[in-house]
């Protein structure tokens, strides 16, 4: 055998020497270097006749993957999809809810003339199908909208430019620049966020990405968010910029997102989960020409249908819940009342209410469900249709029970931030085969949705706003 | 040559670590290439019915090798994971790159499509960073023609430093060249220099300061330029390599023959 006069110990000392010398960037001087010798060879060795397709893309990649382009292009489009969907959701709500309730209230007097018994009519009529129909009124129309177009740009092969925006973002804190995807991934339905990790190789940056995917709003919580911006940030607006104003807010909820993602990722990983960031190659796929079958399939059938037909299955039950809740007697008060009482604290002490807790903790099985499950709480008595265009809704709210600004900038907050959906869960569980990491994955986000929202509720108190 | 006269042959030791059966020939042949560039295709044509389907040792990732003869010599193909790089932790590339660096084949081909040669590019230059006994396989040749490209392989090859071969693997076209430059560079009869990245200064002085240690540490090991760069990067599992003693194992094979070491078998397994 040879004589081994270093070792491995000694030549790692010296390499971890040399390396806090260096200039951390060499890497992406290197890799920079690699593809620039590539396309130098590739210049020096490839000549094309005509296809003008490939300069095209170069040049359009050239504007949405700049440094200083780049990501004000992203929020445009992302502005842009929401402005279009609050535009066109209003209309098509008010006469999805007017047509539902006139059925409600004819089904339920049919009801009686056939003699069944009062309880019978109020849970079927009044508690089941009326769930279902604030489910499919409220959120219908903005998915109908807002998947199809989301899917476009999804089609047209811009979210890996999007991870190629953040990647550097994801890198500085801690995570692997794959996790910018995972997290696009999220924004369609974070049980399939999650599940999607698995293109991170290493574990740690894996576990960050789970972990964090629940801070960007699914497809479930966006109608949440886009009804709310409507009521009430398009409500202080004048009606011209109104539409805008609400995608705005909507835009800056899911930059807020991405930041706690951010910030989530770097705090993580300079505690539990900590070690550096590892390199990956992002190849830009050429931009595709949007198959509009394919999109129609995939946002409605997919996405729409899907993300639908869970929310209906949850809001049955959810609906005989909230009917039996507000109509058993226990003592002098409803059960509905009592639970609502006992949640009042904590939920003014966040700036919220009982109401709103309560529904939260009956939509644990799907977050889609949670305003539904609200405006059954809270219009429980009112004759429904009286109640179906978005201002009566806000009138309701704001005029009876109470709501301010604060109300809806924290529930759009406490949408964002909570704990993950029953099936998302399930799945980080499915993953990462770890009840701890499981339960941090859940109980995480919830702790940091009552920090935020009581930060803002004293914020606002103690400042003369 | 005979199966006796290869087992002492020291690469073929870690050969046989590897999970590759190297009885019965004469050179070993990798095949790396990006996905979708008509790797199998080049890898069926040659090997034909004489092909293996396994595992890599311990992983979920399929591994193909097959078998050709050429000039009387016999060569072991095998079919590395189609990969865009060599530089991020992925299973796929770690077990590309952990081959040519450990396995050291005899020849490596580089599968590129001549219709996206730029961004194939990047791996044939990754390649060259690890290993000098290269060949490349300019393949999709009639496509490229379809789509109005011209690859000028010549001057590809001259500006690589390494044989380039332009072939349409489909209908077999050039890959009789293609095994000719194989044979020439796997027996030593070809010279290559590959071309190579100048790293900026610092860090060229920071190799500089690296390598004599790690020649101490491992006379004779290959690449040793390489993996200075790689722990000069941080990169993780080069670092676990170091410390598992399995980069001072390889040179020690480099010079002498040594008896297969089982625990090295799990360092490159269950590297992860």
């Amino acid at each position: 055998m040879t004589s081994v006069s270093v070792t491995p110990q000694a030549v790692l000392d010296r390499s971890d020497e040399l390396r806090r010398g260096l200039d951390g960037s060499f890497r992406d001087y290197m890799v920079a270097s690699l593809y620039e010798r590539a396309g130098e060879l590739a210049g020096r060795s490839v000549r094309e006749h005509g296809s003008g397709k490939w300069d095209f893309d170069q040049r359009i990649d050239r504007i949405v993957t700049s440094r200083w382009l780049g990501l004000p292009v992203m929020l445009l489009l992302l502005g842009a999809v929401f402005w279009v969907t609050i535009l066109g959701a209003n209309i098509p709500s008010q006469m999805l809810a007017n047509a539902f309730f006139s059925v409600e209230a004819a089904a339920a007097s049919w009801f009686e003339s056939m003699g069944a018994p009062w309880w019978l009519t109020g849970l079927v009529w009044h508690g089941i199908f009326r769930g279902l129909a604030w489910v499919v009124s409220v959120m219908l129309p903005p998915m109908a909208i807002f998947f199809p177009v989301f899917t476009i740009l999804e089609d047209l092969g811009y979210l890996p430019r999007v991870a190629f925006n953040l990647d550097w973002l994801f890198r500085k804190a801690g995570a692997h620049g794959k996790q910018a995807l995972t997290m696009a991934m999220g924004f369609g339905c974070n049980a399939a966020g999650v599940t999607s990790t698995r293109i991170i190789d290493s574990p740690r940056e894996r576990l960050l990405a789970i972990l964090t995917n629940n801070f960007v709003p699914c497809n479930g919580r966006f109608p949440t968010l886009i009804m709310l911006a409507v009521i009430f940030v398009a409500a202080a607006f004048p009606p011209a910029v109104a539409a805008l104003a609400a995608a705005a807010s909507v835009v800056a909820v899911v930059l807020l997102g991405v930041c706690f993602t951010l910030g989530v990722s770097w705090a993580l990983s300079r505690s539990l989960l900590s070690g550096e960031a590892s390199a990956f190659t992002l190849e830009m796929p050429p931009y595709r020409r949007p198959s509009i079958l394919r999109i129609l399939y995939t946002s409605l059938i997919d996405r729409t249908i899907f993300v639908l037909g869970r929310a209906m299955l949850t809001a049955a039950p959810a609906g005989a819940l909230i009917w039996i809740l507000a109509n058993v007697q226990a003592g002098d008060a409803t059960l509905a009342d009592r639970s609502i009482a006992l949640l009042e604290p904590l939920g003014t002490a966040i700036g919220l209410d009982g109401v709103i807790l309560l529904a939260y903790v009956i939509a644990i099985p799907a977050n889609e469900i949670v305003v539904p499950t609200m405006l059954m709480c809270y219009l429980g008595g009112a004759m429904m249709m009286d109640i179906t265009t978005y201002e009566q809704i806000r009138e309701v709210l704001v005029g009876q029970h109470g709501w301010t600004l604060l109300t809806a900038v924290n529930l759009m907050l406490f949408s964002l931030l909570h704990n993950p959906c029953a099936t998302t869960i399930l799945t980080i569980w499915k993953e990462t085969r770890s009840a701890r990491w499981t339960a941090l994955g859940a109980l995480m986000p919830l702790g940091l949705a009552f920090l935020v929202c009581l930060a803002t509720a004293q914020a606002v108190r103690l400042l003369p706003l | 040559m005979n199966a006796e006269a290869c087992d002492g042959c020291p690469a073929h030791a870690q050969m046989a670590e590897m999970g590759v059966d190297i009885a019965n020939c004469d050179h070993v042949v990798a095949l790396a290439g990006n996905p979708n560039t008509g790797k199998s295709s080049v890898f069926n044509a040659l090997t034909g019915l004489r092909q293996h389907v396994g595992n890599w040792t311990g992983k979920t990732v399929t591994r193909a090798e097959g078998a050709f003869g050429y000039g009387g010599k016999r060569y072991k193909l095998v079919d590395l994971p189609g990969t865009y790089s060599l530089l991020s932790a992925s299973q796929d590339e770690e077990i590309s790159r952990n081959f040519l660096l450990f396995g050291q084949p005899d020849c490596t081909v580089v599968v590129v499509d001549a219709t996206a040669l730029e961004r194939n590019l990047n791996l044939v230059l990754q390649v060259l960073e690890i290993t000098d006994r290269a060949v490349v396989c300019v393949n999709l040749m009639d496509e490229a023609k379809r789509k109005g490209i011209e690859v000028d392989v010549r001057s590809l090859s001259r500006d690589l430093g390494v044989p380039a071969v332009p072939t349409v693997a489909r209908t077999k076209e050039g890959l009789s060249e293609l095994v000719a430059s194989v044979a020439g560079v796997a027996s030593g009869e070809t010279k290559t220099s590959p071309s190579r990245i100048a790293p900026p200064a610092e860090v060229r002085e920071a190799i500089d300061g690296l390598v004599p240690l790690i020649r101490g540490m491992a006379p004779g090991l290959p690449s040793a330029r390489w993996v200075a760069l790689r722990l000069l990067d941080g990169d993780h599992k080069v670092r676990e390599a170091l410390l598992s003693g399995e980069l001072a194992g390889l040179a020690d094979r480099q010079r002498q023959p040594a008896p297969v070491d089982a625990s090295k078998i799990k360092a490159i397994a269950g590297a992860q």
